[in-house]
């Protein structure tokens, strides 16, 4: 759904919330719902779940759970145990099921959480995802509010994966592993996880489908700060503007652009592409990292050297809310 | 003419079937039922330098005319451009001011003898990338300033890590080398053989 349509039902509806032990609710629009069960365990729940966006039903299943458990990797803390959601069609055959599945718990594993059960439904089309439980100790909990001005952001994945789903399902390329942007999907976000207590990190997210800028609009929001994007600075997968050029923009593009558009401003010669690629929804997308300035040469290089196609793509200034796109 | 209708169609459908037509068709018209499928379908077009008008526009229905100019287009290749990392040189990736653990200072004389020997071997090095405390070296030793004058004389790349010129307040007193961001060192390695020092 789109997040303005999406909004709307929301707002009629009255949501039962202890204040006291809800640490973060729906209000700030974060990645997951956070609980304090004592002062040093607060609980992490989150539900993620969609259509195939490859044929392949064993990576399917691996992205699907990276997806999931990357909620709970943007709130600092670890994954423990999740669970199965499925639809499923009764004229498919049942291995693909089991392939599906077997994706999901093996990305699970990984991430060294636990994954018992889960429920299907008969559906006409196959979905699938996992509700992911995690646990952080409330110090290193991590929101997406908190960005102190001066902050650097750090994207952990290039941008692309919304372009690359659609040419994946017109054919124009392969849905397979050697494909950068399959790689990056399931991928797990928690290589960075193990550098967060070194570093001064004041806030994190990951980008799904509201789009790099609708995520940090978000951030932005939450903390009454001006985040300006380094655009020659972000990471896009290779093949993937070629693909937007030549109109596989999904929907959801589109819908986040006609929502956020408003509250971006530019500087500079805009490249029409990267636009479209700012608002292009992601599946399984990098973590946003708001860094203190010193911390953030040290951070970028260990994510480099982990492996990580990592960049500084943002900064954060005193000044109106919103988010400016510098294109030199 | 050729028609399509891909009203009721999702994303990336319409543009699917329209590609198809103008492959063989010299006027293709598409009917769609959503501004997103009308942008996306305008958008193949002009990716594929073809003449493209919305002929009419409602709220759920778009007609679209799109007439190939005459130059075949080309089938796209979008495979990214493959490195033969036999025929052109090594990356080398410089992450340190030293070479090796043990006494700092023979790691000093180490990298600096490593870095001049770089002059001599074939293929010589494609890029030479400095990165963390290396940046320091390539900006601060005039002996290692003078070796990569002589790298880049001879073709060789030299990139500098912006972040980290930054990071040592050095940028002001970079003479060699050129200015790079983490996008495209990393490109660097990927698309090519690399080593690390």
């Amino acid at each position: 759904m789109g997040p303005r349509a999406l909004a709307q039902v929301l707002r009629r509806v009255n949501f039962p919330a202890d204040p006291e032990k809800l640490l973060i609710g729906l209000d700030k629009a974060d990645d997951a719902a956070v609980y304090s069960l004592s002062e040093e365990l607060a609980l992490i729940q989150t539900l993620d779940f969609f259509t195939p966006i490859v044929d392949d039903p064993y990576l399917f299943g691996q992205i699907a759970a990276a997806n999931a458990l990357s909620d709970v990797y943007a709130m600092g803390g670890q994954p423990i145990l999740a669970m199965n959601i499925v639809g499923f069609p009764s004229c498919l055959e049942e291995e693909i099921l089991s392939q599906i599945l077997q994706g999901g718990a093996d990305k699970v594993k990984e991430a060294g959480a636990s994954l018992c059960g889960g429920h299907t439904v008969v559906d006409e089309e196959p979905k699938y995802g996992l509700s992911v439980t995690g646990t952080v100790h409330p110090d290193n909990l991590l929101s997406n509010s908190g960005i102190k001005e001066g902050d650097l952001i750090l994207l952990t994945k290039p941008l692309g994966t919304g372009v690359m789903v659609a040419a994946i399902k017109g054919g124009f390329t392969s849905g397979d592993q050697s494909n950068p942007a399959v790689k990056s999907m399931l991928t797990l976000n928690n290589t960075a996880l193990k550098f967060f207590e070194q570093y001064q990190i004041n806030a994190c997210t990951d980008v799904t489908g509201f789009g790099l800028i609708g995520h940090l609009l978000e951030m932005s929001e939450n903390s009454s700060l001006q985040i300006e994007i380094d655009a020659p600075e972000i990471p896009i997968f290779e093949g993937v503007r070629e693909f937007a050029e030549s109109g596989l923009l999904p929907a959801g593009a589109y819908k986040n652009r006609d929502n956020y558009q408003k509250f971006v401003s530019e500087s500079g010669q805009r490249d029409q592409t990267l636009y479209d690629l700012m608002y292009d929804p992601q599946t399984s997308g990098g973590l946003l990292i708001s860094v203190a300035e010193a911390d953030a040469a040290e951070l970028l290089i260990d994510l480099y050297a982990e492996g990580l196609d990592v960049a500084v793509i943002a900064k954060a200034y005193q000044g109106e809310k919103g988010v400016k796109i510098k294109w030199e | 003419m050729k028609e399509i209708d891909a009203r009721g169609l999702d994303c990336p459908k319409p543009v699917v079937l329209t590609k198809k037509a103008m492959a063989d068709n010299e006027e293709v018209l598409v009917i769609v039922d959503n501004k997103i499928a009308s942008e996306n379908v305008a958008k193949l077009a002009q990716k594929m330098k073809a003449e493209v008008s919305i002929v009419e526009e409602s709220a759920d229905y778009f007609k679209i005319i799109i007439k190939n100019t005459g130059e075949k287009v080309k089938s796209e290749n979008n495979k990214a451009a493959v490195s033969h990392p036999s025929e052109a040189g090594k990356v080398y990736l410089i992450a340190s001011d030293k070479l090796g653990e043990g006494e700092e200072d023979l790691g000093k004389i180490l990298i600096k003898g490593f870095l001049s020997t770089l002059l001599d071997i074939k293929p010589l090095p494609e890029k030479v990338i400095f990165l963390n405390s290396g940046v320091k070296m390539a900006v601060l030793e005039k002996d290692v300033t003078a070796t990569l004058e002589k790298l880049e004389s001879a073709g060789v790349e030299v990139l500098i890590c912006g972040t980290c010129l930054d990071y040592y307040d050095l940028s002001d007193q970079l003479e060699v080398g050129e200015v790079s961001n983490m996008y495209e060192i990393v490109n660097s390695i990927n698309s090519s053989d690399y080593v690390r020092v």
